[in-house]
């Protein structure tokens, strides 16, 4: 067990402003302090007022997960001390504002009364409360003071005037813990050994994607704002200028897709971003997109939906739509990243894909993913590898071409559909001469004029989907999966997406305790990996499929595929997976199968 | 280092081009007297007399009767869902300024579920070329009443009368802030051709209204030749009202070239961003540091 693993909660009304902020500016000073940290927060869809929530783990080892239980609650008004302090350790601690606030009459805990609207009043600064308790913070950690304030520079250092209020609050804080607060700390979050010394970022999945993005050879992105997806936008709406990309704020998703669409028929490795609601627009787009054989990477960062739903809440309900959103049978490759630096690289897996098969390549993020600011080793750019997409070669006798080069009237003719036996067609762009054809929607011949013959429409129909099942080659070979674990266990864990964090330290838990468990989390979701997930789950006695939706999406697949009973763990009240939801079902499949535990 | 992604070969090695050398062989499908034949062999002449290389030509549309008209040429085309040709115009101009780009459509692909993209377009003031072949029908779909459609028209889905005012689309692309605003009549080739070159030449958005009738649900090949004339002489393209004021009547139907205006282009403009944003070699590591403890 580390010897540091800790867990704070800052709660309070988003009308006072600074609660995420305050995590934030946190959860970076343990970070910079030699910590692996992992956040996680919820906030209201509203701009002021309501309730916010933030919440990190910090530790010297990896973080999987949110973490169950707090350490320290920070809270900033009475509902926060009302509605959390119950999940406080015993022996936790209770920050909250004595301005404003009672503090329960609960045993066990170690109280401190700031009283930031005093403390805020003395320096005249009353947006400072939530750096004045981050200061004090510090002081109770004995986290070092350079630190804390090189974190609030370059967090909030934009305006000289703002920037030395704010590190007056910071000293303010810290100096009233050293006068008023006399016992020394009992909390030590820097361990003896300075903690981690290697190289780490501080960022959040969309962020880590945005890169990917960029280092996965995107260079045209349009979208429409939609919570929680808008960031994704405007960090390449910085970057992408600088590349010679370009980035379109769209009228809405519909134009963002036909966008991308137009930009990928011209050539570019083109990206959309959205969220559930957007998502349903673009669906007759993205049948399109099979249609034409147009490569395109749209992202899903799911939110709890259905329709509106609750826009800044996680959910993993979008799987179904992902999958078979489309009139006929329209197959797109669907990929699940699992981790914040996982969507780095599995970005630049979906922009490889869909060049590479000409196809739609749908990426399902989820918002608790997406906002979350981790620690997360650099990314390595020797491991991104571009896959280019099939050009047409005029001078190539395969592609149709006449072997001559020049402005086409060969004898034979460019056939952007030609059958093929790996279903992809050598595509020509705008400006090849000779290459010209209809990107078209109608069902077509070779050359891509339309035609209505049962031949061509069920020639074209296994066309499409013999190209997706040579995906499943890319799976094994740049190994779209994580597997971890007693591979050897009787009991099997199957899932996807951003619940593998709980489950590995729920599985780390239940195998101390003599209940071995085989995790497989693949990352491409469809075309299914079925001959992989069947070897993997054949000889186990149960399987436990955890997801973030109400019927149990992915569990349903698995059911129906492989008629195997599945133990469904669905949460779906718009919150993270927890490591103890996962611990307690294992210890039940455990006793409902009678598998002997092995001590 | 990142790698950057594949850029393509382009060539300019095309002269003395004929109309026949934008035919592809694909026969068009439309009704024998369609307005839109008329459109395609003005839009054949108009690309030829402007020595456009056929690869460099992009012809975009959406769904109806119009949308086949890229099949019909041997130029790049796309055919695209209903009502979205504009976003797939301005995606490909904007990952390819260097092509010419042309959006074709009829009056429900641009006016009813295409509606909101056009006065995006327009504001954006994309560099390429809306073509829309207005019959105020829908044709493909076999006679319902379309957003041009007179008052009273009583068709299939209006069997006592059409109630929905018809919008004015000209009016409609000067709100909008279009920068090159005409209209032409199928029945007039000559000056439907000089138009199609004039809003292919124009650097700018480009909205062109040419009435295309549809001989087989909505005849109305006199009722234009009775109420259409030519702009007069004397009017001035850049005069924006005196363009607003001959859009506005109802009686008259005015054809030409209604306005233009120079405004820097949507690829112009961001040019600018990229100009503001670069500032020296790009470098990933850089863009890392940022999120570095």
């Amino acid at each position: 067990m580390p010897q540091v693993d800790f867990t704070v909660r800052v709660g309070g009304d988003s009308a006072t402003g600074g609660i995420v902020t305050t995590g934030e500016i946190v959860a970076r000073i343990a970070a910079y302090s030699g910590l692996e940290v992992y956040t996680t927060r919820t906030i209201p869809a509203e701009i002021k007022g309501g309730h916010v929530m933030f919440q990190l783990r910090a530790s010297e080892e990896p973080v999987y997960s949110q973490g169950d239980d707090v350490d320290m609650l920070i809270a900033f008004d009475q509902e926060s001390i009302d509605n959390y302090y119950q999940l406080v350790k015993s022996g936790g601690f209770l920050i909250y504002n004595s301005n404003d606030g009672k503090p329960p009459a609960a045993q066990g805990l170690n109280v401190y009364g700031l009283p930031l609207n005093d403390l805020a009043k003395q320096i005249n600064f009353t947006r400072g409360r939530n750096i004045i308790t981050i200061g004090a913070m510090v002081k109770l950690f004995d986290l070092p003071y350079d630190k804390a304030e090189e974190v609030v520079r370059r967090q909030l250092g934009r305006k000289k005037e703002l920037l030395d209020q704010n590190l007056l609050a910071l000293k303010t804080g810290f100096d009233y813990v050293e006068q008023n607060i006399s016992r020394e700390s009992p909390y030590h979050l820097i361990p003896p050994t300075g903690g981690i010394q290697e190289d780490r970022l501080v960022m959040s999945g969309n962020q880590a994607l945005a890169m990917g993005a960029i280092a996965g050879g995107c260079r045209f992105y349009a979208g429409y704002p939609i919570t929680p997806a808008s960031d994704i936008m405007e960090f390449l709406a910085a970057e992408f200028p600088q590349i010679h990309g370009t980035m379109i704020q769209a009228e809405d998703e519909i134009a963002a897709i036909n966008m991308c669409l137009g930009a990928s028929f011209a050539g570019a490795r083109a990206m959309t971003a959205t969220s559930g609601p957007g998502l349903s627009l673009m669906v007759e787009a993205l049948g399109h997109a099979t249609m034409t054989e147009i490569p395109v990477v749209v992202v899903d960062v799911q939110r709890a939906g259905p329709s509106t739903g609750m826009p800044t809440k996680v959910s993993q309900g979008d799987l179904r739509l992902a999958i078979f959103g489309a009139h006929d049978d329209a197959p797109r490759i669907v990929v699940a990243p699992v981790s914040v630096e996982d969507c780095f690289y599995q970005i630049v897996h979906a922009f490889n894909l869909a060049e590479k098969y000409q196809t739609p390549v749908i990426f399902l993020s989820d918002q608790d993913m997406s906002v979350r600011v981790v620690t997360i080793p650099p990314f390595d750019l020797n491991k991104v590898k571009l896959e280019p997409r099939l050009l047409w070669d005029p001078k190539s006798i395969d592609h149709g071409g006449n072997g001559a080069s020049g402005n086409g009237g060969g004898e034979r003719e460019y056939l952007r559909y030609k059958i093929t036996e790996s279903g992809v067609s050598p595509m020509s762009l705008p400006g090849m001469p000779g290459g010209q054809y209809t990107a078209e929607g109608l069902e077509k011949a070779e050359s891509g004029a339309p035609i209505y013959t049962p031949e061509a429409h069920s020639r074209n129909f296994e066309k499409r989907a013999r190209k997706l099942a040579n995906a499943l080659h890319d799976y094994e070979a740049w190994q779209m999966y994580e597997t971890f674990g007693d591979l050897d266990a009787p009991v099997a864990i199957v899932g996807w997406g951003s619940t593998i964090g709980p489950v590995k330290e729920a599985v780390l838990r239940a195998q101390s305790e003599g209940m071995p468990v085989a995790v497989l989390y693949p990352k491409l979701l469809y075309p299914l990996p079925v001959e992989h997930i069947g070897a993997f789950i054949e000889n186990r006695q149960a399987i436990i499929v955890p997801e973030l939706n109400f019927v149990g999406q992915f569990g349903r697949m698995l059911q129906a595929q492989f008629e195997r009973e599945i133990v469904h763990l669905n949460k779906y009240g718009g919150q993270p997976l927890a490591a103890r939801e996962v611990y307690n079902t294992i210890k039940q499949v455990y006793a409902d199968v009678k598998v002997k535990a092995q001590v | 280092m990142l790698s950057e992604p594949q850029i393509m070969p382009l060539h300019f090695d095309s002269v003395n081009l004929k109309p026949n050398d934008y035919k592809s062989d694909v026969k068009p499908i439309w009704c024998p007297g369609c307005g839109d034949f008329g459109v395609l062999s003005s839009f054949y002449k108009a690309v030829s007399e402007l020595g456009i290389p056929p690869e460099q030509l992009v012809i975009a549309s959406g769904i109806g009767c119009s949308g086949r008209f890229p099949a019909f040429c041997k130029a790049y085309g796309f055919h695209g869902v209903h009502g979205r040709v504009l976003p797939l115009a301005t995606g490909i101009k904007m990952a390819r300024p260097e092509l010419v780009v042309c959006a074709v459509g009829g009056d429900g692909d641009a006016f009813s579920i295409g509606m909101g993209h056009f006065p995006h377009a327009a504001r954006r003031n994309v560099d390429i070329t809306y073509i829309v072949m207005d019959n105020e029908i829908y044709g493909l779909t076999k006679g319902q009443a379309s957003p041009t459609s007179p008052l009273g028209l009583e068709k299939k889905s209006t069997p006592y009368g059409n109630v929905d005012r018809p919008l004015n689309p000209l009016l409609l692309a000067f709100a909008a802030g279009a920068t090159w605003i005409g209209r032409g009549f199928s029945s007039k080739p000559k000056e439907m051709t000089e138009l199609i070159k004039q809003a292919i030449t124009h650097k700018g958005f480009s909205f062109l209204q040419i009435f295309s009738p549809c001989v087989t649900f909505y005849d109305t090949y006199d009722h234009f030749k009775q109420v259409t004339k030519p702009l007069p002489a004397d009017h001035n393209p850049s005069d924006k009202a005196a363009g607003m004021k001959y859009a506005m009547d109802e009686e008259t139907l005015y054809l030409g070239k209604y306005y233009e205006e120079d405004r820097p282009t949507y690829d112009d403009a961001y040019s600018g961003v990229r100009q503001k944003a670069t500032k020296g070699a790009y470098s990933f590591e850089k863009l890392m540091d940022k999120y570095r403890r």
